[in-house]
């Protein structure tokens, strides 16, 4: 399968050309490039993906293929970074799922960005992010993977960062740069300890189940955490940063300050999944050595879900909804990662892995296609808040439907995409510990309720006074969401099992009655409750947010999490540590090698009187010391 | 004499050119032509070096020559080069060529600046080829004094007391190392002064204890090492464009490289007995460099304190004595120095427009001034090791390196060391906002003029070589890795 070198090259070719061109193109060409190479490569995902799953089967399960593999560099005779592709199901679907949603946000920001100045930079950047993310499903060892987890760390930097001359996004730009960076202290330093001690970077032999890999981590431990927990930790820490997970999620909602079709593509259904890519690649070796850290992923993805879903209930700007909504989301990934097995058709041990891999796929289709519904929204209205919006329903047909199905997928309604994947993860939690489960049951209920706030808010309730009537957006942006949601309604559909496992063979899938029922239950109380406040406008909201005012003041000030990060930034890192040194750089160290300047001249000012060439002063001195010393002879 | 010594004769040819030269033309022409052989003549040396090796030649130095200069002390005017050298060479060169474009419309005295630069460029590449200790010592000192001229006089700010300051404190380490040099000759009883031939004799330990640390410290002086890196901030902050880009560029790498290929090599047991000490101080420089940036105001000072970070870890590297480490640390140098160098020249060109190098008083440049703005971040980029340019290959390999010390104190200070990632990113993401991002404050920045073609040239050059190492290291680090390996050998005894 060598021609999925193409899909990795393409886009790295398109931004070349782009980006050395830039204004030299005009914008339509520019966009075309972007759209035509988006369309080949999904195209020659596509093709890969039906290769794969049909022939690379053997005795029921998947190959690792490695098409591609060269030495970038080599560090010692074990430890060499390689550049290479590994296909295997999970890096498939995420090919498929990085191209499908990039070539629609492609197709949907030509209309959405027409006209804006930069629209050529903008198609380099999309390139480079595309480019970026496929490198790093496609890795085959794990310091190709940090690679292009820094390298998109830095395509998400410039589109945040997009519209440079608003303060605020470059603020925002350079707080996720920031935040994400310190997770990646974390990889990196995981990284390091890993490769100490296993000698290798390599996916495929880390995961390979050969004990004697790891035979020289046996025994070794620091504050009573096994060395390989500390390792995984590390590492998950990485993950933890670029998938917004509790207390490193602060820099997405500000994320949303770049371009929507940007918040759709990185924001919500690729770049931020890294994170748990980054679990599932690893996932033989978390499973084997670090079970310990496995289940604080659990707990961390379901706190994480569960903070980010009350937030979501109060927040008034569209996008952050979302944006709390996509932290949410990723959560139950996490979980779903954290409380699976591996193998197991009996017991079902690895259901967790199968959805929360469903999940991601499912939950990347319907969140793309919310983001560029909100998109189409504010283009419609120019306003990101929820109170300028209501009863758009007359005006934006498509656009309403399109993002009903999104609302319905994501609040886990049979028979769209959303049920299947989320309930499967409830399934798998409900197996590893009821409480969990339960939790993680109502945090869907929470998800239906808020996202249905959000429904309502925008397309129904009253109507707001527009300065120009709004209209339903154009082909180019309808088709995405058209597409989108058409995948959505059917994705649920995809014999999932039978493709994405935790260990490459088939799985079936039995769906739990109970489980189905009591969520679809939930989920429907839930969308009924959000239509009594919200369908109408009504005082209820208003009253509710009085009688709980402290709870929902901290809740709109995001539990104040950002003035942590504000706090360390700047009063600690800057106030209290920078500047300091600062001071004491040029007043203490430079200032004592000044003054051993200062004091030399100052002695030699002192002393050149000496050389004063009066021979009387000579002759003066010659003779006071002469009698000096004629007396010291004399007298001791 | 080899072909070598061309790389000491092409400068000291253009100096006699320029000092004949009438007008402003013939300067230049001179200098870009002179620079351009020089550029040419060390890409093919690289060739040659690679062509030699790969044909199986395994000697320690190649293309050696040896010529007795003053017989009475034993004094030879020998040369050779190993993969270090050849990577410092062309590190030289680029950014001398780079720097004479940076240059273009330096006033007054035009001619006269040349002749100290090329000056400057002679002393340097002698440094690189030469194995003898004395005329390295020689060609260490004709690439420090003209630099008293050069800041003194085309400098700015408080540019007497700056080259002043300058001078004197490297000076002192100058003075610090001729006593070495004479003290390892005789110590070692060497019958002359060519570094492979005191290896082979070696020194004995009592003399090595106290002429490591003295050795050493003079170098990392050189590679402004915590606490003697004051004369680096205000060296940069004064000096002209092509200056600051030549100082971080190439002199700071005569201390990591004067490190290697004196102290470690020549005196390898007493390294092991003091490294610990320069092994703290190295990361106190990262960190300290590191933080001391985030607080500036000054665009040259974040780069000075920036260099002293950057350079922290190329002595912490080399201290961690395996093959890994001390690769990275060469690629360090070579690394800092182009980044360094794409930086600085990129200040002086935003200076020269703004007249002001404060970050508060500059916003939104991006907008008039978009290739400098993209080009200042690509080297901010470059700086906080971004993967597929240089800084982040030798970084990770430093750190890789590093981390096969699996003892308590190594760990720690290499997980500190790491941290610099971070820190890093905040100073360079701070500085490109404010000065890049964001709307025009001041009225007169509208209407700034983007690059002329003479500093696109110095920029493109700069960018294109970050890239090439960044993207294609495997050459680089294999030449490398294969010529650290007689001072590995020798650490190991």
């Amino acid at each position: 399968m060598q021609y999925t070198l193409l899909i990795i090259l393409l886009p790295l070719l398109s931004f070349i050309v782009l980006g050395l061109m830039d204004s030299k193109l005009k914008p339509k060409v520019a966009g075309a490039i972007g759209v035509s190479v988006l369309g080949i490569i999904t195209l020659l995902s596509y093709i890969s993906a039906f290769e794969y799953f049909y022939l690379h089967k053997i005795e029921g399960v998947y190959e690792k293929l490695v098409p591609l593999h060269i030495e970038w560099i080599r560090f010692n005779e074990f430890l060499h970074i390689d550049l290479g592709i590994l296909l295997d199901p999970i890096s498939i679907m995420m090919l498929v799922v990085i191209t499908t949603v990039s070539l629609m946000v492609n197709i949907y920001s030509l209309e959405y960005m027409k006209g804006e100045k930069g629209f050529q930079r903008y198609y380099a950047f999309l390139s480079l992010f595309t480019f970026s993310m496929l490198g790093l499903v496609v890795a085959t060892n794990i310091f190709q993977m940090y690679i292009f987890w820094e390298l998109v760390g830095v395509s998400s930097y410039l589109l945040i960062g997009f519209y440079y001359t608003k303060p605020s996004a470059v603020a925002a730009s350079k707080k996720a740069f920031i935040v994400t960076r310190f997770a990646d202290l974390g990889f990196l330093i995981g990284i390091l300890f890993l490769s100490f001690y296993t000698k290798t970077f390599d996916f495929n032999i880390l995961n390979s189940g050969d004990a004697s890999i790891f035979a020289s981590t046996a025994g070794v431990s620091f504050m009573g955490i096994s060395v390989m927990s500390w390792t995984m930790g590390l590492i998950f820490i990485g993950g933890a940063g670029k998938s917004a997970m509790f207390p490193l999620h602060i820099w997405l909602p500000d994320a949303m300050e770049g371009p929507t079709p940007v918040s759709a593509l990185i924001h919500a259904a690729t770049m931020v999944v890294a994170g748990v890519f980054l679990v599932a690649r690893l996932f033989p070796v978390y499973h084997t050595y670090a079970p310990d850290v496995l289940h604080v992923i659990a707990y961390i993805g379901a706190f994480t879900s569960l903070f980010a879903a009350v937030i979501a209930c109060v927040q008034t700007d569209i996008k952050r909804v979302l944006a709390f909504s996509t932290i949410s989301q990723i959560g139950f990934m996490m979980v779903g990662l954290g409380v699976s097995g591996i193998g197991g058709h009996e017991g079902h041990e690895g259901l967790g892995y199968m959805a929360s891999m469903f999940h991601l796929f499912t939950h990347a289709m319907f969140k793309a296609l919310l983001f560029l519904g909100a998109g189409s929204v504010i283009h419609a209205v120019h306003s990101n808040e929820m109170n300028h919006m209501g009863g758009l329903r007359k005006y934006m047909p498509i656009t309403n439907i399109t993002f009903l199905i999104a609302c319905l997928a994501i609040a886990g309604i049979f028979p769209f995409s959303g049920f299947f994947s989320k309930d499967e993860i409830l399934a798998a939690t409900f197996q590893f510990s009821p409480y969990l489960g339960a939790t993680m049951s109502f945090i869907a209920g929470l998800t239906a309720f808020y996202m249905f706030r959000l429904y309502f808010n925008i397309f129904w309730g009253k109507e707001h006074k527009h300065e120009h009537t709004p209209h339903e957006s154009p082909f180019t942006m309808a088709f995405p969401l058209v597409f989108l949601a058409a995948v959505t309604v059917v994705a649920g559909f995809l014999p999932f099992g039978k493709l994405v496992t935790a260990d490459r063979s088939e799985y079936i899938i039995h769906l739990d009655p109970i489980v189905a029922t009591v969520s679809i239950i939930i989920a429907v109380l839930s969308i009924t409750l959000a239509a009594l406040m919200y369908m109408k406008e009504k005082e209820t909201p208003k009253q509710l947010a009085t009688t709980f005012s402290g709870i929902f003041k901290m809740a709109s000030n995001r539990f104040y999490i950002d003035e942590v990060y504000i706090f360390i930034t700047k009063k600690i890192i800057f106030n209290l540590v920078s500047t300091p040194i600062a001071w004491f750089d040029r007043n203490v160290i430079d200032a004592t090698i000044n003054n051993i300047g200062v004091v030399t001249q100052w002695t030699s000012h002192k002393t050149k009187r000496f050389q004063s060439g009066q021979v009387q002063q000579y002759a003066y001195v010659f003779l006071v010391g002469t009698l000096i010393i004629a007396a010291i002879m004399l007298f001791v | 004499m080899n072909f070598l010594s061309l790389f000491v004769l092409i400068p000291a040819l253009m100096m006699i050119g320029l000092f004949v030269s009438k007008n402003r033309k013939q300067i230049l022409f001179i200098m870009t032509f002179g620079a351009s052989l020089q550029l040419i003549f060390t890409s093919v040396v690289t060739y040659m070096y690679l062509a030699e090796r790969a044909a199986g030649n395994m000697a320690e130095m190649l293309f050696t020559a040896d010529t007795v200069w003053y017989a009475p002390f034993n004094i030879h005017y020998s040369v050779g080069i190993d993969g270090v050298s050849v990577v410092m060479l062309l590190l030289s060169a680029i950014i001398i060529f780079a720097g004479i474009f940076a240059s273009w419309k330096i006033e007054p005295l035009t001619k006269e600046f040349f002749i100290w630069y090329n000056l400057l460029s002679l002393g340097v590449f002698g440094f690189f080829i030469c194995l003898d200790l004395f005329t390295m010592f020689l060609y260490y000192e004709i690439a420090l004094v003209p630099m008293f001229l050069l800041i003194g006089i085309w400098g700015s700010g408080k540019k007497e007391f700056v080259a002043m300051k300058l001078i004197l404190m490297l000076m002192a380490c100058s003075a610090l190392l001729l006593m070495c040099i004479l003290g390892i000759y005789y110590q070692s009883g060497a019958s002359s002064m060519n570094i492979l031939e005191i290896a082979k004799h070696g020194i004995p330990l009592q003399a090595q204890y106290y002429l490591f640390p003295l050795t050493f410290l003079a170098f990392a002086i050189k590679g402004a090492m915590f606490p003697f890196h004051t004369w680096l901030p205000d060296g940069h902050a004064s000096a002209p464009t092509a200056v600051s880009m030549f100082q971080a560029g190439v002199l700071m790498k005569l201390g990591g490289y004067g490190c290697f290929r004196i102290a470690l090599y020549l005196m390898p047991q007493a390294a092991h007995e003091f490294a610990w000490i320069f092994i703290i101080l190295s990361v106190i420089s990262v960190i300290y460099g590191a933080f001391a940036a985030v607080a500036q105001k000054d665009l040259k000072y974040i780069n000075a304190y920036s260099s002293v970070s950057h350079c922290g870890l190329v002595t912490f590297a080399l201290l961690m004595f395996n093959q890994t480490a001390m690769t990275g640390a060469i690629l360090q140098m070579l690394s800092h120095g182009l980044m360094a160098a794409l930086i600085f020249a990129l200040i002086g060109m935003i200076y020269g427009r703004t007249h002001t190098r404060l970050i508060n008083e500059m916003s939104g440049l991006m907008k008039v001034l978009p290739f400098l703005g993209v080009s200042y971040v690509i080297g901010g980029l470059a700086s906080l090791g971004l993967p597929g340019l240089s800084g982040f290959i030798s970084e990770m390999t430093i750190f890789v390196g590093a981390f096969q010390e699996a003892d308590t104190f190594y760990r720690v200070l290499t997980i500190i060391a790491c941290s610099t990632i971070v820190i890093t990113a905040v100073y360079i993401l701070r500085m490109v906002g404010k000065i890049l991002f964001g709307a025009i404050q001041d009225e007169h920045h509208k209407h700034l003029e983007d690059a002329t073609w003479y500093e696109r040239i110095s920029v493109v050059t700069l960018i294109a070589a970050i890239f090439a190492v960044g993207s294609a290291p495997f050459w680089i680090s294999a030449m490398i890795g294969e010529s650290v390996m007689p001072v590995i050998t020798q650490l190991a005894k």
